[in-house]
């Protein structure tokens, strides 16, 4: 198995505070790699430098090299408007456009950046996406529900089917069960193991057992630090590292 | 009851509805004085005030639908300009422009509101009338005079330039307010949009579309207030001529620029009585544009409020 995504030596700073430290790690193709660690400890900065999402931010800067299809995604010269159409993402709070239809909301990607896909074929995209997303059964007779008046769950279903419809390489997922409750949690969590092995997916989570259930691989982070990466077996059962080890007993975080 | 804090806010309660009373007795007071100010006229002209197109005042014919229609048009006239510089100028400070622009444009765009519309009236005078008339209203009059709105001879003072000096008093207040609906945009919305791979065009567009609409239409309604209203600055450049002609370019009048101009020579209780019944007019005129304005407000709310708690 290749590597999607290889970061190597990036570093991260808003303004004067740094907050990612010298992360080298693999990001395998077609699998499910969770990043946890506790509060504040960069991980969601992390996946947001993959998809450059901090371009807007006021004094962000990153150094080091993320490596997507052989280029260094750092540099000025990446589009990330192109970058952003192969990375897609979900957020933690589910963020679908409010009063657009469930279709447009999935359809709305396909129709950025003048489009080029004819009727037919937006419709049949935005149906595969749905299925993928595991929520067509439930909507497929709704499609002109306003996104707002869905449920919470269902949003973030809609979400995700959002972001797969403009056909990513790898999917982004930033804490996006943290908003929902068990039920809900439980329908995104087998749908992440489902899409594990066609997308390659990078999962935030702070929760252990989520990050188990879920992941093949587990990166630990710690106050900007990469502790520890490895295989989601090994990592729970027999960790390498001292920290890893009274994270995940429960020792601090 | 008997403790002290209560009886404090006893009083502290009583004396603030005593102030709300207070503006509901005004508007009450001001709309009864209009209606009894201008009982002779109404009962002498009826309806025909309001249809009537000829306002002569020597022989006692008055019809303030020359003044209705300037009113409307030359506002309409303000928005149309308005409302996309006004909400352009807004995406630009608050999207693009490097902080240490902001401020400065912001503030100077605030400034615009606090001027004295007599003053815009003298700048219309010297400095906006000349301009347009040589450089737009003339050009335009020799291409396409043809076309009913560009007819007839260029003067300067006219439907146009009462619409274009409108618009530039009314762009601060849809600056400031959909400036304040952009920034309550969440931030989760608008990288949704780029996350999909959208440009910051494609951001804003889509942004303003789920979020800013009924902010920019009370914006727009805000404006549309002021300009139906506003007198002073109208008078000095729309031309003064109660007459109804389809040409931006020729003179015209408006409600509240008539009460101002012959007020104070209007002879006979008559023409007195018509000049307040204009304001009657103008006051339902602003009233209903505000209830109006409300219900379309409350019927698209409810469904964005839903959608703006994520």
């Amino acid at each position: 198995m290749d590597n999607a995504i290889e970061v190597r030596n990036l570093s991260s700073w808003f303004g004067q505070n740094q907050v990612l430290k010298d992360i080298t790690m693999d990001i395998r193709r077609n699998s499910v790699t969770s990043v946890m660690g506790p509060s504040g400890c960069g991980k969601s900065t992390f996946i947001r430098c993959l998809n450059r999402m901090h371009d807007l931010t006021p004094g962000f800067r990153m150094t080091g090299e993320i490596l997507f299809d052989g280029r260094n995604i750092i540099t000025e010269k990446i589009d990330p408007v192109l970058l952003r159409r192969k990375v897609g993402m979900v957020f933690q709070q589910p963020n679908p456009f409010p009063r657009m239809s469930v279709y447009d909301n999935v359809a709305v990607g396909l129709r950025l950046n003048g489009g080029g896909k004819s009727r037919g074929e937006i419709a049949d995209v935005v149906e595969k996406s749905l299925r993928m997303a595991a929520i067509w059964d439930e909507l497929k007779d709704h499609l002109d529900r306003a996104g707002a008046s869905l449920s919470g769950g269902q949003q973030q279903r809609l979400c995700i089917a959002r972001a797969l419809a403009v056909e990513p390489e790898v999917l982004l997922m930033d804490e996006p069960c943290s908003a929902l409750d068990p039920v809900s949690t439980a329908k995104i969590e087998e749908l992440i193991e489902d899409l594990g092995d066609r997308y390659t997916i990078v999962v935030v989570t702070h929760n252990m057992q989520q990050a188990a259930r879920i992941s093949d691989s587990v990166a630990f982070f710690l106050m900007g630090v990469l502790v520890e990466m490895d295989k989601s077996a090994k990592m729970f059962t027999n960790p390498s590292d001292k920290r890893t080890e009274e994270y995940i007993t429960g020792r601090f975080g | 009851m008997n403790s002290r804090g209560n009886i404090k806010d006893f009083l502290f309660e009583k004396t603030t509805a005593l102030f709300a009373l207070f503006v509901l007795a005004l508007t009450l007071l001001l709309f009864a004085l209009l209606v009894r100010e201008s009982l002779p006229a109404i009962r002498k002209i009826g309806a025909s005030f309001v249809t009537n197109t000829t306002w002569d005042p020597v022989l006692e014919e008055f019809g303030a639908l020359p003044f209705l229609y300037g009113t409307v048009v030359s506002s309409f006239l303000a928005i149309l300009i308005a409302l996309p510089l006004g909400v352009g100028a807004a995406i630009f400070i608050n999207e693009f422009a490097p902080d240490w622009l902001k401020t400065p444009v912001s503030f100077l765009a605030e400034l615009l509101a606090a001027i004295p519309s007599v003053i815009y009236g003298l700048w219309g005078i010297f400095v906006l009338l000349p301009i347009l008339r040589d450089h737009f209203m003339k050009p335009v009059s020799r291409v396409l005079g043809w076309i009913p709105l560009f007819q007839g001879p260029v003067y300067g003072p006219s439907m146009l330039a009462a619409g274009v000096l409108l618009s530039i008093m009314i762009v601060p207040f849809i600056l400031s307010v959909s400036r304040e609906v952009l920034a309550t945009v969440p931030k989760v919305q608008k990288e949704a949009v780029l996350s999909l791979g959208g440009t910051r065009w494609e951001m804003i567009r889509i942004v303003i579309g789920q979020h800013c609409i009924p902010g920019i239409f009370g914006a727009t309604i805000l404006g549309l207030g002021r300009a139906l209203g506003e007198t002073m600055a109208v008078t000095m450049v729309i031309g003064n001529r109660p007459d109804i002609v389809l040409s931006l370019f020729q003179p015209g009048y408006s409600m509240a620029a008539v009460i101002a101009n012959e007020f104070t020579e209007a002879t006979g209780d008559l023409y007195l009585s018509a000049l307040v019944e204009i304001g009657l007019v103008l006051f339902f005129l602003t009233i209903v544009v505000h209830l109006v304005a409300k219900l379309i407000l409350n019927r698209m709310v409810p469904e964005a409020r839903k959608g703006a708690a994520r």
